[in-house]
């Protein structure tokens, strides 16, 4: 678990600073720590070379985070600054990337001052994650048609594939038992 | 006074060459400002109008509100500057060249100067003794040890190794983010415009070909993948067309406009639109650089 004299905490929330406020600030943490906890690397990538605004790489990274599962409801992202500081881009553009994400209802302010995902199991989520099997079942029926497979017979490698991969650990309505 | 730089109509030729055509500029408070450009633009030229080396022919200059050239002692001590040249005398110690520097900055502060330098990794030993990178670092210490209002950078990390580039792109961040700091710094890279500018201003010719927020300026630049029934010989040209490069039936156009009137001008032309996508800033840049001229309609 990460607490609060770890590297990470310190990074994120400075090393020095008021006494006071910081012990203040340790008990809050502690309050608050079974139910949030700071995802130890939020790792992002900002292309140089792409036409997208970089606030919107970063919305969308994090977006597919969250959409993967990779970031949890309740886990805190990291202050503007520490961002900005980390990606080497101009904390403006973080601010801006939060403000969308925050209005797009991924993300939540609380009054701690900190950004965190928003708990509710929102349905955007869940259009992201089509989203993101859309972008691949395109390349792949590209690529069955390039290849002259029909819808039926994709489908039937699809279930075929399926069947060889071991059953999810979640069981959901699967009976594969091996 | 929100406006700490703002160049009005400045014109100014050197041996009757027009290096500046006219330029205006402004930056505002809190801002950061990209200058890009090929070499011989006129970046440096820009910048050194802001620091009262250079005296307009017409038009006019204003820093914090004032006339660089008429009260260079408060503007420029004001002014945090780095260039790509090194300026420091070679035998300075860079204590001796804290002390040096602290009987000219009134605001000079030394315990930021010493956490720079230790942040920055710098020896103390004469100017000539470091590396171009140690250096490029020293000169930075420089530059923000009297934390000034507004800091100018021409070409910072030119010729600079990526771990050099990455602490120089890194204080300005941090500068970015210590409240009401100004930048502008001209840049050959655009990578690093892109992540750390909020405005962009091109300059070409000694002419500003454009000036705006760095996102709206991605959002309002496509790239479109145009297909003709018949092969063409010329580019085609629309409103709203920077350049176009291609051969036949299949041309790539850098465009500035909404994709409906995009798509508007290509039916006239009888094309498709096979592809459109926001261009990078590399491609904005090139199209701007190398315009079609003269395309047919």
């Amino acid at each position: 678990m990460v607490g609060p004299h770890s590297t990470n905490f310190k990074r994120w929330h400075g090393a020095n600073g008021n006494i006071g406020l910081a012990i203040l600030g340790n008990i809050l943490y502690y309050l608050t720590s079974t139910v949030t906890h700071q995802p130890r690397h939020m790792k992002l990538h900002i292309s140089d070379t792409d036409g997208v605004p970089i606030y919107l790489q970063i919305v969308n990274q994090i977006k597919y985070l969250v959409a993967a599962g990779r970031l949890c409801p309740g886990d805190e992202l990291p202050p503007i600054r520490t961002l900005a500081e980390t990606l080497v881009v101009n904390p403006n553009t973080v601010a801006h990337a939060y403000r969308e994400l925050e209005t797009s209802g991924v993300v939540e302010k609380r009054r701690t001052a900190g950004t965190y995902i928003k708990a509710t199991g929102s349905p955007l989520a869940r259009e992201e994650q089509r989203r993101i099997l859309a972008e691949r079942i395109d390349a792949l029926l590209a690529d069955a048609r390039q290849m002259n497979f029909s819808i039926e017979e994709l489908f039937e490698i699809v279930r075929q594939r399926d069947n060889e991969l071991p059953p999810q650990s979640s069981g959901k309505s699967k009976d594969k038992s091996r | 006074m929100n406006n700490i730089v703002e160049l009005t109509n400045v014109t100014r030729a050197f041996s009757g060459k027009k290096a500046l055509d006219n330029v205006s500029l402004t930056l505002e408070k809190g801002q950061v400002l990209g200058l890009v450009g090929e070499n011989a633009a006129g970046k440096t030229t820009i910048i050194k109008h802001i620091l009262g080396l250079l005296k307009p022919d017409s038009g006019t200059v204003r820093v914090f509100g004032e006339d660089p050239v008429k009260e260079p002692v408060s503007v420029l001590a004001r002014i945090g500057y780095m260039s790509e040249e090194d300026v420091m005398p070679g035998w300075m110690r860079i204590s001796e060249l804290q002390r040096y520097l602290r009987g000219f900055y009134p605001t000079w502060d030394q315990e930021y100067a010493l956490k720079l330098q230790k942040d920055f990794d710098i020896p103390d030993t004469p100017f000539m003794t470091l590396s171009k990178g140690q250096r490029a670092r020293a000169a930075l210490m420089a530059a923000l040890a009297y934390r000034p209002d507004l800091l100018l950078f021409d070409e910072p990390s030119s010729g600079l190794d990526p771990v050099v580039r990455r602490d120089i792109l890194g204080a300005i961040v941090r500068t970015i983010a210590d409240e009401g700091r100004t930048v502008l710094f001209s840049s050959h890279l655009l990578g690093e415009v892109d992540r750390v500018a909020d405005r962009i201003a091109m300059v070409k010719n000694g002419k500003v070909v454009f000036c705006d927020r760095l996102d709206n300026l991605k959002q309002s630049h496509l790239e479109l993948t145009l297909r003709f029934p018949t092969a063409r010989t010329s580019p085609p040209h629309f409103e709203g067309v920077i350049a176009a490069e291609g051969s036949g039936r299949e041309w790539s156009v850098l465009y500035q406009g909404d994709i409906e009137d995009a798509q508007a001008f290509a039916v006239g032309l009888e094309a498709t639109i096979e592809e459109h996508r926001w261009a990078s800033l590399d491609a904005i840049f090139v199209a701007y650089a190398r315009p079609t001229i003269g395309a047919e309609r």
